[in-house]
């Protein structure tokens, strides 16, 4: 269970729930940072599947906090590794030699799981295989409508396009396909008239 | 819109008797033009006149559904049924005319998939075969596994093992070959989907199979043409068309609405696509519904029902209709 | 029929125009003094001749003029064509759907030639003449959607039906109100319509859902859907805004007549046969406010439905800000008089402005 209460929106935009049992083969959990404890969470009332379980964690910066308590689970195989961009080759391997009944277990910030269910959902896993569950930073991965450029671990709103350089205000509006949120230029019918960046949620 | 899909006239133009059980039919259009082309896995309902009685029957196109010409269809001879297939099989012939509907699909291939993975019994080998010849025109993976009874009785096996000789498997239940089930969803690559036409015993199966194995719902397909049951014979009263019609012991409530000249909206006919959803304003009885569309609480609540396959026992039974 | 086509631009200098044709066609979208969504939804069948209505697919004196502004936004943005790669049957579906209806319509302007799969189309206000394989794409320039979008007005959306849901999964969008393509593809009916306000609450999509998903084929429905846009510009789609919104601004009591546009979209949904897909193209008619309001009863009308349209609407489809300069210009062309019911014009029984 996220220990944020996101406040109710768009249909687009994704609701997470908590972790549930689900029959299968094979198992995977790809989580980062504060994701771990969801993970522990589910494992505690799921011990049976460890067998059949693959986990590849990003601590980020929850360094060692919960690396020996992962460890203790005995899956089947762990992974820690020190970013998204280096599990990338290890998860396009398990998938590409995956089997129908897998159930995949996303969990931690919204912008790693985005990510892995669009790496996961272009590898032919139905987005029904696929559970999500928020814990840690409230930060977004929010897609330009203008460039395209992608930028991550975006907390403010307006915030800055990482690649053109636009002020873009925050939408709620969300691709699945894409994994990103949209951001749109904030001052588009007054240029140069940018409001003061607030904290999201806030 | 009136109900159901579109008519097209259609004169007979082949009666091919392939087994004890299973009669092919061939249509052409009776103003000699050519079919709308449809999806695999397509039913078109027929419109029977048997003397004073319209049956009105879906049945799963076989043609080819890229460019038709001619329409096709399998029908299995029923004995304990309410009376169609042994109409089509024994008082149909080459050269009679009657009414086919434009194509209505409620089993369609997910194109997305990376293999079709398709497991028929008996006479549900019908859709496949349409979908199969679409994915043959297209290019596409599929595999089918075809459980049939006997060697005779097995339509079309050997016009499937002719021409798709690696992606065919039959299974004969007299020389005890069964489809293994657990192993062959078991190891299927991603973006495998699965579908699964036949009696309601084999659907089951299949279904609660694939579920266990992790399947996700989304992968998993099914067609059950549920026929309407037979019931004691009830009164309904429809409150729009100030009519009551009294629904004998082997027609629909929905075949008893239309003979009484009200139109009422259908496509399946079979209590599995919503359209003759119709709300009930009063009852004082049980409704025994029979439909896969409806949710429990729907089922519970009384003030709906599907008239297709549903019937009712009580006393009294008012309809929005 | 012979058309007189406009060589006309929708952006830069904005030489737009429509006839005194064009303009007694023009689809005005309200059928009474004040607007609230509603599922809208009637059969697609011939409606008053001479109408946008008659036809399966309408073909206007701006046809030409459309293609050509077509071409240029997808030469600067190709992003606005794509299809989800099991969307290419729905595509052939499509392009068989156009080329019959227009082949049958407006004989005078276009021509199918069918000898087996071997079809040839020829499109002359466009100077097109291609024989191609029906069902090969290697047969065409481009991908089939593409191929027959860039020859019929109007966005075209392909919805693939599945899981109890309408997914969005090819599209050629370059007339589009203010929705991306490229984001919006893959999303199902819910999530790209997430952004609407209050419709959701009211039922609308819910209903609406179910009614698309029973379309059935040879049954086509329609609807109509409006916006507001500043200056004639067909292109105004969230990747330009920076562009194109700066525009809102640029309008005062003295142009407000001009460049203040009534975007209206003729919405059609079709079954396609071989795909079980759906095809939703979503044909944009602009009129300026000057011209609208030399129709009586639309003068009044629309200065009503601007009026009394909820905030939460007037912002959502961006006209929040231009609304008191709207209802400044407008004001002067309601006299108080009753109007009829419907959208037609009803020229001859309404009588002319009392002020």
């Amino acid at each position: 269970m996220t220990d944020f209460e996101f406040p109710p929106s768009i249909d687009s935009r994704p609701v997470y729930g908590k972790l549930e049992t689900r029959p299968g083969h094979a198992h995977l959990f790809i989580a980062d940072a504060e994701g771990a404890a969801a993970i522990l969470d589910f494992a505690a009332a799921n011990a049976d599947i460890m067998a059949n379980s693959h986990i590849i964690y990003i601590p980020k910066d929850c360094g060692e906090k919960y690396v020996a308590q992962l460890e203790a689970l005995n899956a089947s195989q762990l992974y820690v590794g020190p970013s998204y961009p280096a599990a990338m080759s290890r998860i396009n391997h398990v998938l590409a030699t995956a089997h129908m009944g897998i159930q995949l277990y996303l969990a931690g910030t919204e912008g790693l799981m985005s990510e892995t269910r669009t790496t996961a959902t272009n590898a032919g896993v139905s987005l029904d295989s696929i559970q999500l569950e928020h814990r840690g930073s409230l930060s977004r991965r929010m897609q330009c409508v203008h460039c395209k450029g992608i930028t991550e671990n975006v907390i403010t709103d307006p915030y800055v396009c990482s690649h053109c350089g636009l002020n873009l205000f925050v939408r709620d509006h969300y691709s699945e396909r894409l994994g990103v949120f949209q951001g749109v230029r904030v001052d588009a019918e007054d240029h140069g008239n940018v409001p003061d960046a607030v904290e999201l949620y806030k | 819109m009136s109900a159901g899909a579109e008519k097209i006239s259609v004169t007979v133009s082949e009666k091919v008797v392939l087994n004890d059980l299973v009669t092919r039919f061939q249509f052409k259009r009776t103003d000699g033009g050519s079919f709308p082309a449809f999806s695999g896995g397509a039913h078109t309902v027929i419109e029977m006149k048997d003397g004073d009685m319209t049956r009105l029957n879906p049945y799963s196109l076989m043609s080819n559904p890229l460019l038709p010409d001619v329409y096709e269809i399998s029908i299995r001879r029923d004995e304990d049924g309410r009376g169609g297939s042994k109409f089509m099989h024994d008082k149909v012939n080459v050269g009679d005319e009657m009414v086919l509907s434009y194509p209505v699909n409620l089993f369609s291939l997910d194109l997305r998939a990376r293999k079709q993975l398709m497991i028929a019994g008996g006479i549900g080998i019908t859709p496949f075969i349409a979908q199969i010849k679409q994915m043959s025109l297209l290019g596409g993976n599929f595999e089918l596994h075809y459980s049939v009874r006997t060697k005779s009785l097995g339509s079309y096996v050997d016009e499937l093992m002719d021409q798709h000789p690696n992606n065919v498997h039959i299974y004969h239940d007299d020389q005890e070959e069964r489809i293994e089930l657990e192993q062959l969803l078991s190891g299927q690559p991603l973006g495998t989907h699965v579908y699964v036409c036949g009696p309601k015993g084999m659907i089951d199966w299949v279904r609660s199979t694939a579920q266990s194995l992790g399947w996700p719902e989304s992968s998993i397909h099914f067609e059950e043409f549920l026929a309407p049951q037979s019931g004691k014979p009830f009164s309904a009263t429809l409150s729009k068309s100030n009519v009551t019609v009294e629904v004998g012991e082997h027609e629909s409530l929905l075949e008893a609405i239309e003979r009484a000249g009200v139109d009422a909206p259908y496509l399946c006919r079979g209590g599995a696509c919503g359209q003759c959803e119709t709300r009930v304003l009063e009852h004082d009885g049980e409704i025994k519904h029979h439909d896969h569309w409806l949710e429990d609480e729907e089922r519970a609540c009384g003030d709906k029902i599907m008239p297709c396959v549903s019937r009712f026992e009580g006393k009294t039974l008012v309809l929005d209709r | 029929m012979t058309i007189q086509f406009n060589d006309e631009t929708f952006k830069d200098d904005y030489t737009f125009k429509n006839s005194k044709k064009a303009l007694a066609r023009f689809p005005f979208p309200f059928h009474e003094d004040s607007y609230m969504y509603s599922v809208n939804l009637e059969p697609h069948v011939t409606t008053r001749s001479g109408s946008v209505f008659e036809k399966g697919f309408d073909v206007d004196e701006h046809y030409v003029s459309e293609m050509r502004d077509r071409a240029e936004v997808l030469a600067q943005d190709p992003l606005r064509s794509q299809s989800l790669p099991h969307m290419t049957l729905a595509g052939w579906d499509f392009l068989e759907l156009v080329m019959e209806n227009k082949a049958k319509d407006y004989p005078d302007l276009f021509e199918l030639h069918k000898d087996g799969s071997t079809w040839r189309w020829i499109n002359k206000p466009l100077g097109i003449d291609d024989t191609f394989t029906f069902l090969d794409d290697t047969t065409l320039p481009y991908g089939p959607l593409e191929y027959i979008g860039r020859q019929t007005q109007g966005d075209h959306v392909l919805l693939d039906q599945r899981e109890d849901n309408l997914w969005a999964d090819a599209g050629i969008v370059t007339t589009q109100a203010d929705w991306s393509l490229d984001f919006d593809i893959g999303m199902n009916f819910n999530q790209w319509h997430a952004p609407v306000p209050l419709a959701a609450e009211l039922g609308i999509f819910k209903r609406a859902l179910k009614f698309l998903m029973n379309i059935q084929l040879g049954a086509p429905a329609r609807r109509l859907n409006w916006t507001m846009t500043v200056n004639p510009l067909l292109d105004t789609s969230p990747e330009n805004y920076a562009e194109w919104g700066i525009q809102k601004t640029d309008m005062n009591v003295d142009t407000v007549g001009a460049k203040q546009h009534l975007r209206v979209e003729l919405q059609t949904l079709w079954r396609l046969p071989r795909s079980n897909a759906l095809v939703f193209p979503i044909r944009c008619y602009l009129a300026s406010f000057e011209d609208i309001a030399t129709v009586p009863k639309w003068g009044r009308r629309l200065h009503r439905v601007v009026r009394d349209i909820p905030d939460e609407l007037a912002t959502y489809k961006g006209f929040i800000d231009n609304k008191p300069l709207m209802l400044d210009f407008l004001s002067k062309f309601d006299d108080g008089l009753p109007t009829s019911d419907g959208i037609w014009p009803d020229i001859e029984t309404e009588p002319p402005l009392q002020k």
